[in-house]
């Protein structure tokens, strides 16, 4: 790891994971959301972006080598698995659901990828992407035909899908490993630039997302869902498949995240994953998307992932604080977020 | 929906959900029942009765706090996390003695029941939300608290884990009388009709005079102290504090017990005698299915089944 | 007819939409019984009836939200099912609901053409689609920046808005839901321009309200629906007006003259000189600016004013359920110290919101569980509820008004409009109030429920009660009121007492106020231009 460096290089490297990273959708935006003009609108907008330069420029202050090329890419790459399950979940929040099962599925993913990485790259992805679309299919399919309340569908799928991961793995006794030499392994390990392969993945899914959601007409009919969803399937949208799409979307790249997770750790842990859902959750709600559905974009997700990283390392960096404290943290974070959202949106709309 | 096409049916249909709704759960609990006695070797025993009543027990308490919050159209997802919470702090505190860590325990889960209904009653946050924070807050707060399982050596929890009165266990003892306590609630107090009302349509409650926002922080805090009070007699079982596995996963059990039970999950209507059954139904699903060998993979995954049929049935008439 | 019209796939002569024997049976309801309903190119057709007529089952079959049990809709000639509301959208028949069916955070231009989007290379063309949208709002009196989200135009902006889209969506037939019901009066204006310009287009409007002026005005025809038959098709023109409401009502028309529109008495005795109500200065943002008012006992105070006014605002403010800058209210005397719908209700108020659904009645709960609701804290001992006290005072209300159900145990999302207006009545008055407000008590229940309603407001008036009644019925207002305070944006502008209270006193006390438009309601109102 890097530890010293100029501060020209620093700056230029904070660009593709930081504020760069937002480049792709700026400027589409005057549609649908609230337009741009007052402050509430700009802080819903932008808020946690001011935030994250705020708290990275704090702590390059504070902590000698923090943007440095090595620190900054251990951020990036620590943000890059919950950033592709934020994407997914994004769309689900803007829909009006909530995706629980995501942390669970992601662990899941991580065995299923592990086990299937013995006949070789295409299996190892193809295997738990596909059982965790199926399992968000599934999510969907209750949701939007059966109109199952989403929280407590996911729930229950988050519970499935443990189970699922402790069949896969023997009640949870057997660790897959995955074989040295598999052609996947240094496209997720490498690096370009001193930046790693994933967190290109991930700025390439998130300018895909964000196109999807912006410029598509599919990405029109997730608003209309969440917006209001009587109306929207007045307005002939078909608000059924548009939720399972979201859902299925959700549990692909959660499926992605932890295939390309266990690549990353060389192993399928059987982790609980408990606590993911709630960071991504947390990215997409600090990102400025709505909980209630209807109005959100994927760049602020992004954001929001990597200002919790980053509170994270900062957390670490502190001193050897353990993980239970980084539960609290996020805890606290989205009740915070939560509230300022609330504050926010009754200014802007009083009464 | 071919609801329109065919009304005999459709009424036929809704007559069959409402009536599962209303008895479903009883059915299930005899049919698990006479499934037992049929094909589990020494089902029928008073030991084996014992044992089920008293694994029970963390459920139900929890469940009858879940059904509370319920009514009202809210949701608890935070209870196991306050379960580890109130493990913690007997853990912490024992050298004080057993009473007072007991009440420093109860105190801490309803302190983490006031804050979940302060967010949901006074600063609007989603229920869904609140409580998610608080899971996952409270869990990292009590690991920071006591990081690893503590083994509990004080005579006093043990009795009140092992111990019994009249050949009954005291969890049993304790859950009877919080059954009670709730079922007087629902039925007698003017806080129970609140609750209900609240939950049936909040604008009209409020509109009416009721206390709202008081009346859900106390649903809230009730909720918070039954998830402290199942916390202990967990952990009085088990003999040791264990934050970390304690209550994982738990409120599942606990919100589908409620379901299942006949309150739906919008509000509106709240069940005692229902919610009961409905955590006897969840205890008696997975004792049959470890009792008959099969893997912890297939307990969740028959757990998952359940709780989509239970929500898929209760569903049909909270639409109408 | 016009030339577009007679190139309509139906041919020159024929209708666009013909039912035959249409039937609709709810369970111990036939809603509709053997309709026919015929619908022709490019006229403006006016569809009323009571609650309970058939109106609205009407529009839903049609509409593909209900299907029919028997007979046949036959559309452009050909019989047609449609399974939902968006296939008959996709035929071409589209409804704007009085609950305006749009997406309320996208942007206007998005909500236009959703669906629909003009693209380029595959993605969205969102200059185009900008552009198009301005000029096609243009037409409807819209100038709005359309990338603003939906939320921030007036009610009547986005009924525009619903209608340009269905236009865009090559609708032939509109169903247009009491589309008056939210609009300024200048609104009014601009959707009957509308109206007007759709039927030069050929396109048919299927036009439900129950203000008789305004389909006097624009409807070419008329079909009166009563008990789920059509009792009346013909011209609108040359109908008597006390005809058409003796169609609707089904009474002779003798018995209306005589009677009157309403049930109301004649003028209450004011027993005391002191008011039982006091309100001072209420001013709440935006919404309301220093109204006063009183109320004495025994004395019914009609609040007049359009839509907007702050007639609801002042109730709801009276009741503690506004948040107020600055005012004061006194109850005999006694101010209200704490401002909240529980202190209010303590000190004597009662309030019978507007939103029955919304804000009354709490569904899942029975008549009974309704009625003792608000009075809990008083019929029971030590936060223990009586039983006995409860059944004491549901017997009662349930005698006193005439509540039909089957028991009071019955759930109370099962009784009809009416009885559950009067459940909520009953709510109210078993907290033996000083003061009533009742906002539109009457409205969107059956005939007979309504008459109950105003014969009880008498009552309660003659017994001493202080009332307040808002009510979008002219005649309601005025046959019930003894007094009227009238307001406008948000302030008192005169009052009418006595022989003044009339129909003419009133439109004249809203008009002299000054130009529609003056005063600091709400920038987003001033979208619709003229």
């Amino acid at each position: 790891m890097e530890r010293t460096g100029t501060a020209a290089p620093r700056e230029a490297a904070s660009e593709p994971g930081g504020p760069g990273g937002r480049r792709p959708f700026r400027g589409i935006g005057s549609g649908g959301a609230p337009a741009g003009g007052s402050a509430t609108d700009f802080v819903q907008r932008h808020g946690a972006l001011v935030v994250l330069v705020a708290v990275l420029a704090g702590a390059a202050l504070a902590f000698d080598g923090f943007l440095g090329v090595g620190n900054l890419n251990h951020i990036a790459v620590g943000a890059a698995f919950p950033a592709i399950i934020a994407l997914g979940m994004t769309f689900v929040i803007i829909t009006g659901g909530i995706d629980l099962s995501v942390g669970t599925v992601f662990g899941l993913a991580g065995v299923l990828a592990a086990w299937a990485s013995q006949y070789g790259s295409l299996a190892a992805l193809a295997l738990p992407l596909s059982v965790c679309a199926l399992i968000g299919m599934l999510n969907g399919v209750l949701i939007a035909r059966a109109r199952l309340a989403p929280f407590i569908v996911t729930l229950a799928t988050m519970l499935g899908a443990w189970g699922l991961m402790l069949a896969v793995s023997d009640e949870g006794t057997e660790t897959y490993v995955i074989p040295d030499g598999l052609a996947l392994t240094p496209l997720v390990q490498d690096r370009f630039l001193g930046i790693g392969y994933p967190v290109f993945a991930v700025l390439a899914l998130f300018a895909a997302g964000g196109i999807l959601l912006r410029r598509t007409g599919w990405g029109q009919q997730v608003y209309a869902v969440g917006g209001n969803e009587d109306a929207a399937a007045l307005m002939g949208v078909p608000v059924a498949r548009t939720k399972i799409a979201a859902y299925t979307l959700s549990g692909l790249l959660a499926g992605l995240a932890g295939a390309l997770n266990a690549v990353w750790l060389g192993s399928g842990v059987t982790i609980f994953g408990i606590g993911i859902e709630l960071d991504a959750i947390s990215a997409v709600v600090i990102g400025g998307t709505l909980l209630v559905g209807g109005y959100g974009f994927v760049s602020g997700s992004l954001v929001g992932v990597l200002l919790l990283e980053s509170i994270q390392h900062i957390i670490n960096a502190i001193s050897g604080l353990t993980s239970a404290y980084q539960q609290v943290v996020s805890g606290a974070f989205l009740i915070a977020v939560v509230l300022a959202q609330n504050y926010l949106s009754r200014r802007k709309r009083p009464g | 929906m071919t609801a329109v096409d065919v009304p005999a049916v459709c009424g036929d249909r809704e007559r069959v959900i409402g009536w599962l709704q209303e008895y479903g759960v009883y059915v299930g609990v005899a049919a698990l029942l006479v499934f037992n006695i049929a094909f589990t070797p020494h089902f029928l025993s008073v030991e084996n009765f014992r044992t089920q009543a008293v694994q029970v027990t963390p459920v139900l308490i929890l469940s009858l706090g879940m059904a509370l919050v319920i009514a009202t159209g809210g949701i608890d997802l935070s209870v196991g996390s306050v379960m580890a919470l109130a493990a913690a702090m007997i853990s912490l505190y024992l050298g004080y003695g057993p009473v007072a860590a007991i009440l420093v325990a109860l105190v801490a889960g309803a302190a983490a029941g006031a804050v979940n209904g302060a967010l949901v009653a006074f600063a609007g946050v989603q229920a869904i939300v609140a409580t998610l924070a608080m899971m996952i807050g409270g869990r990292g707060l009590s690991l920071v608290l006591l990081p690893q399982l503590d083994g509990i050596r004080n005579a006093g929890i043990r009795e009140l884990g092992a111990g019994d009165l009249l050949g009954v266990p005291y969890l049993v003892w304790v859950s009877a009388a919080l059954i009670a306590v709730v079922a007087f609630v629902v039925r007698r107090t003017v806080f129970g009709r609140r609750l209900v009302a609240i939950g049936g349509n909040r604008r009209a409650s409020e509109l009416s005079g009721l206390p709202v926002r008081r009346t859900l922080l106390a649903v809230y805090m009730l909720c918070g102290l039954f998830a402290a009070v199942a916390g202990v007699l967990a952990t009085a079982r088990l003999q040791a504090s264990d934050p970390n596995s304690i209550g994982q996963l738990i409120e599942l059990s606990a919100i589908t017990a409620v379901v299942v039970g006949g309150t739906p999950l919008q509000g509106g209507r709240m069940r005692v005698a229902g919610t009961v059954a409905g955590a006897v139904l969840m205890q008696l699903l997975v004792s049959t299915l470890i009792k008959h060998d099969l893997p912890p993979s297939w307990t969740q995954i028959a757990q998952t089944a359940v709780i989509i049929a239970a929500v898929y049935v209760a569903r049909e008439r909270g639409r109408r | 007819m016009t030339a577009a019209a007679a190139q309509d796939g139906a041919g020159a002569v024929g209708p666009i939409l013909r039912t035959r024997g249409l039937t609709k049976r709810f369970p111990g309801v036939l809603a509709l019984d053997g309709v026919d309903f015929d619908l022709s190119p490019g006229e403006v057709h006016a569809l009323v009836g009571e609650n309970g007529a058939g109106k609205s089952t009407l529009i839903k079959v049609l509409t593909g939200v209900h299907a029919p049990d028997s007979g046949e809709v036959r559309y452009r000639g050909a019989p047609v099912r449609f399974e939902t509301p968006l296939r008959a959208q996709q035929a071409g028949i589209s409804t704007i609901y009085q609950e305006v069916n749009l997406i309320p955070l996208l942007s206007v231009a998005r909500n236009l053409f959703l669906g629909r989007e003009p693209r380029r290379l595959g993605l969205i063309d969102f200059g185009r689609m900008h552009r198009d949208a301005a000029r096609i709002l243009h037409d409807y009196g819209v100038e709005v920046d359309v990338t603003r989200p939906l939320d921030r135009l007036s009610m009547g902006a986005r009924q525009m808005v619903a209608l340009a889209r269905a236009v865009v969506a090559d609708a032939r037939v509109v169903i247009m839901d009491e589309p008056t019901s939210s609009l300024e009066p200048r609104e009014v204006e601009t959707l009957f321009s509308v109206i007007g310009g759709l039927r030069e287009r050929g396109i048919t409007v299927v036009y439900v309200s129950h203000r008789l002026d305004e389909l006097y005005r624009i409807c070419d025809r008329v079909t009166v629906l009563r008990d789920g038959r059509v009792v009346h098709t013909g011209a609108m023109a040359g109908l008597e007006r006390l005809r058409l409401i003796s169609l609707m009502l089904g009474r002779e028309m003798a018995q209306v003259e005589r009677q009157g529109a309403t049930t109301f008495g004649g003028a209450h005795e004011q027993r005391a000189a002191e008011p039982v109500l006091v309100a001072e200065g209420l001013d709440a943002h935006r919404r309301l600016h220093g109204v006063s008012l009183a109320i004495h006992p025994g004395e019914v105070l009609g609040l007049g004013g359009l839509l907007g006014s702050g007639r609801t605002e002042t109730a709801r403010a009276i009741a503690g359920a506004l948040p107020l800058r600055s005012g004061r209210v006194a109850v005999a005397g006694v101010p209200l110290r704490r401002r909240s719908a529980a202190a209010a209700i303590r000190a004597g108020i009662s309030m019978l919101p507007e939103d029955r659904k919304g804000e009354g009645i709490v569904p899942e709960l029975s008549v009974r569980e309704n009625i003792a609701l608000a009075a809990m804290p008083r019929l029971a001992r030590f936060g223990l509820v009586s039983e006995r006290r409860i059944d004491r005072v549901v017997e009662v209300f349930v005698e006193r008004l005439r509540i039909k159900c089957a028991g009071t145990r019955q759930k109370v999302a099962e009784l009809s409009g009416g009885n559950q207006q009067k459940v909520l009545l009953a709510r109210w008055l078993a907290l033996n109030p000083k003061v009533l407000l009742l906002d539109e008590p009457t409205r969107g229940i059956d005939v007979g429920a309504k008459a109950e309603v105003q014969r009880l407001v008498d009552e309660l008036a003659a017994e001493g009660l202080g009332v307040m009644l808002i009510s979008s019925d002219l005649e309601e207002l005025i046959e019930g009121a003894d007094r009227v305070v009238v307001l406008k944006d948000g302030a008192v502008v005169g009052e009418l007492s006595g022989g003044e209270v009339s129909e003419g006193a009133l439109m004249q006390a809203i008009a002299r106020a000054g130009r529609a438009g003056a005063g600091g309601d709400a920038g987003a109102d001033r979208e619709v231009e003229p």
